[in-house]
């Protein structure tokens, strides 16, 4: 009965995080493909409680809804969303290239899974309680992936450092 | 009846990362690219996530939570060079940004 229940939890998020991915790409207005984006992340966020990661599934919902998308629809009120259809008028060649170059993707991704791992993709997941819980993952960050942890913060302090460089870059015409 | 195994979020994750990856080849504001470019490594981290609990170690979750700090970084600097591009009053349509001036 859990099981069953799991399941149709799983369905529900699988099918809202497909159709919040394809409205993403589709949607004209620029607005509007980053308020999916948040749907896309929520039905990331219930995935990633299904796979007890709730850490994970927590930072999801902070770091992306909370703070990514936030930046992102700033910048789109800030430019404006100008539409955009590369399908008007048509299917064009470029956009054909893309539905085959995409689908081979997903093929050469498929098939390479299937010839590596499996036979071992059908073995049940051992997990005890203490999985994906904020002690183990404290304890993992702070014990064996402490440069991971060191290095992080490095990355964080040059993308502020470099987001504040090209925000606050007057051109040269203007200056004078 | 087992709950949904590895095989099947893999499955889904295919299938997000081929979305996002359309997505990037087809649109062409910028804006937008940067957002299915976040799909895709959000598929990449249900890929991980997924094997972390299919191996029962905890490292697949930690270069999930790496990965998304990669992510926003990326974001920021993306974002922020699209910014500065505008600022310059260029058209923002990746296909016609095909030369760099200092």
């Amino acid at each position: 009965m859990t099981n069953f229940i799991v399941w149709v939890v799983w369905v529900l998020a699988a099918l809202s995080l497909l159709g919040s991915g394809i409205a993403v790409v589709l949607f004209q207005n620029p607005f509007y493909s980053a308020l999916a984006l948040i749907g896309n992340l929520a039905s990331l966020a219930v995935l990633y409680l299904l796979l007890a990661a709730e850490f994970v599934a927590a930072a999801q919902v902070l770091v992306y809804a909370g703070a990514v998308v936030v930046m992102f629809l700033f910048v789109i009120a800030y430019l404006g969303g100008r539409a955009d259809a590369p399908w008007a008028g048509g299917p064009s060649p470029q956009s054909l290239a893309a539905i085959v170059a995409a689908a081979a993707i997903a093929v050469e991704i498929v098939v390479v899974i299937a010839m590596k791992a499996g036979d071992q993709l059908s073995t049940p997941a051992k997990v005890d309680d203490n999985f994906g819980s904020p002690a183990e993952i404290g304890r993992l960050f702070l014990g064996d992936h402490l440069l991971a942890f060191e290095v992080t913060s490095i990355v964080l302090l040059v993308a502020a450092v470099g987001g504040v460089i090209l925000g606050s870059a007057v051109p040269r015409e203007r200056r004078s | 009846m087992p709950g949904p195994g590895v095989a099947a979020y893999l499955i889904l994750s295919v299938i997000l990362f081929a979305t996002g990856a359309f997505g990037v080849l087809i649109r062409r504001s910028p804006l937008i690219v940067l957002l299915a470019l976040e799909i895709m490594l959000n598929a990449g981290n249900l890929a991980l996530i997924a094997f972390a609990r299919q191996t029962g170690t905890g490292s697949g979750q930690i270069f999930a939570l790496t990965v998304m700090v990669v992510a926003a970084a990326e974001a920021v600097v993306g974002l922020g060079l699209i910014v500065a591009v505008s600022r310059r009053h260029v058209a923002l349509d990746v296909d016609k940004l095909t030369t760099l001036r200092g």
